[in-house]
């Protein structure tokens, strides 16, 4: 069946909530209904036929085309399907996501992933800071699925992390992992300053290195372990890369001892 | 009454065998040897549930791309009579037999309706170092050991389907020629997958039958397929019988014991009565104890 499709007319005056458009929430509508949903964030209301032309199709498969950094919550608390879009978003995209696989082919804004629960979520730009975060007052931050982040990641990219995989192909910014209860974070390339900071359980891998590791992590020694090879061999239909990376030897920091100390940060090239 | 097929006998009988619980799992060290080591440690006094608590032995080898860290393996399967008895089984054999193998490490290797604990179990050998590990739905534990770790899957599957006790008595008129055709039955059921045939080299020569003169003796001599018992007792044997034995397999499903005994019969057929055997029969009671009944005329090449 072919996608249903939505092409953004012109870039919206406000900034606008697409949260309604996952599939559960368009399920049974017909496309008069689906034009009728109001998308705005202000008082000016703005609904989906203002601002897209809508291509009835397969609400399992939503294409949204021609996509600005207006855009926001695109994705949040999917459940299955797909959807792919087409340029950039704005913040919190797949925001509680809980299934399916959202597709960005462009740059995601902040707190990208906050809290997803499960799915695949791909950026193939860049992604703004607190990848997988979560909100002011939430106690965790991301819970399972996987992100792949193709480009580079802001600061404290999986802030909070309590479980499921982050994988950034590019750089990423400063306090990488921060906070982390549990889970793993993969950055194939640099990371910025103090990665893992305050860090209780989990994993961090950083292909090459950092600028400033904190004295609060305890080197371990280089290895080549049986479980790196594991999760490559799970990683490797997400992102060969890093795949590639895990199978290399790898020193082992184990901290923050500042906090509990049970986490891990493997480091490729210590540079 | 019995067939003939290329001159061997092939009596119109049947195998009589049982439900059983059964789990596999995979193991992979750095070498295929070191994985091999583990398993057959692992799967040593398992030959039947009578005394060893368990039935086991090694299924298949895998290579690098069948296992899931990529290094050599072997896939084990474990038989018994409870869900119970083979989790016991399992945590002990495993925690003794593969977490102490150099470089090991222990996979599910069957997806069952159920689960038993495998590094859940496992894992408070860690004193609090180990690491639980997700990736979707597959969950495994990193326990710190001497020469780095040992990672465990979390949970491996148990099937209620599985089936214990299919069975071949080959009867032969030397010693010789009848483990000739044992061994190469044995071999042949060693290729089909999802079986094992659990005694050493996959042959038995004490078979046995229910109870004893003795009190609280579970099992003795099958004195009917003894040769030289023959005149003494009832015997089953021809005068020219002076060997019998037997092959046991048992199967994650019934299907699998079927075709397992199919090949047995065929490569005991095709060794022929010379080289070979010159009879095969088959064990059970009378089929009221077992559920699963396996005619040899049924299986035959």
């Amino acid at each position: 069946m072919t996608p249903l499709t939505l092409t953004l007319r012109q870039r919206p005056d406000q900034r606008l909530d697409l949260s309604p458009l996952v599939p559960q929430g368009l399920a049974g509508k017909t496309a008069r209904e689906i034009e009728q949903i109001d998308l705005q964030t202000t008082r000016r209301r703005v609904k989906v036929g203002d601002v897209f032309r809508l291509r009835m199709g397969d609400v399992d498969q939503i294409r949204i085309q021609d996509t600005c950094d207006r855009l926001d919550y695109i994705g949040r608390e999917m459940s299955g399907g797909e959807i792919l879009v087409e340029g950039n978003v704005g913040v919190q995209a797949g925001r509680l996501m809980a299934g399916g696989r959202l597709t960005v082919i462009g740059n995601a804004g902040p707190w990208a992933a906050s809290g997803m629960k499960a799915g695949v979520f791909e950026i193939r730009g860049t992604v703004g800071d607190r990848l997988g975060g979560p909100l002011a007052g939430e106690i965790a931050g991301m819970r399972g699925g996987v992100v792949v982040v193709r480009g580079f990641a802001g600061e404290r990219a999986g802030d909070r992390m309590r479980r499921g995989t982050i994988i950034i192909e590019g750089e990423a910014g400063p306090n990488a992992g921060s906070r982390m209860i549990a889970g793993t974070l993969i950055v194939r390339r640099r990371a910025g300053p103090l990665p893992g900071y305050l860090l209780k359980r989990g994993t961090i891998v950083l292909g090459d290195g950092c600028s400033a590791l904190s004295p609060t992590f305890v080197d371990c020694g280089r290895y080549e372990l049986v479980a790196m090879r594991w999760l490559a061999a799970m990683l490797e239909p997400y992102s060969k890369a890093a795949g590639a990376l895990l199978r290399r030897p790898l020193s082992r920091f184990a901290g923050d001892m500042a906090v509990l100390g049970k986490g891990e940060i493997f480091v490729g090239n210590r540079n | 009454m019995s067939l003939i097929v290329r001159g061997v006998h092939i009596d119109d009988t049947f195998a009589e065998a049982f439900g059983m619980r059964a789990t596999a799992l995979i193991i992979t060290a750095d070498t295929s040897a070191w994985a091999r080591q583990a398993a057959l440690t692992m799967t040593g006094f398992a030959t039947s549930v009578i005394g060893c608590g368990c039935e086991a032995g090694i299924d298949c080898e895998l290579t690098e791309k069948q296992t899931p860290d990529g290094r050599p393996g072997v896939r084990v399967l474990l038989f018994a009579v409870s869900t119970a008895e083979l989790q016991k089984q399992l945590q002990a054999r495993v925690a003794q037999c593969v977490l102490t193998s150099p470089g090991s490490a222990c996979y599910a290797g069957l997806e069952g309706e159920e689960t038993l604990r495998l590094g859940n179990a496992l894992r408070y050998f860690g004193d609090g170092w180990q690491i639980s590990k997700r990736f979707g739905a597959k969950h495994v534990w990193r326990i710190p050991v001497m020469d780095g770790e040992f990672v465990c899957e979390a949970t491996t599957g148990l099937t209620k389907k599985a089936v214990g006790g299919g069975n071949l008595l080959i009867i032969g008129s030397t010693t010789p020629t009848t483990r000739a055709a044992a061994e190469a039955a044995a071999a042949a059921i060693a290729k089909v997958p999802d079986v094992i045939a659990p005694f050493p080299g996959g042959i038995v020569r004490s078979g046995s039958k229910v109870g004893s003169k003795y009190k609280g003796v579970p099992a003795s001599t099958n004195d009917a397929f003894c040769p030289t018992l023959r005149g003494a007792v009832d015997s089953s044997l021809d005068a020219d019988v002076t060997c019998v034995l037997e092959i046991v397999i048992d199967g994650l499903t019934t299907e699998a014991v079927a075709a397992a005994m199919r090949a047995g019969i065929a490569a005991i057929v095709k060794l022929g009565p010379k080289r070979g055997a010159t009879r095969v029969c088959a064990g059970n009671y009378g089929g009221k104890l077992g559920p699963h009944h396996y005619h040899l005329r049924d299986l035959l090449p």
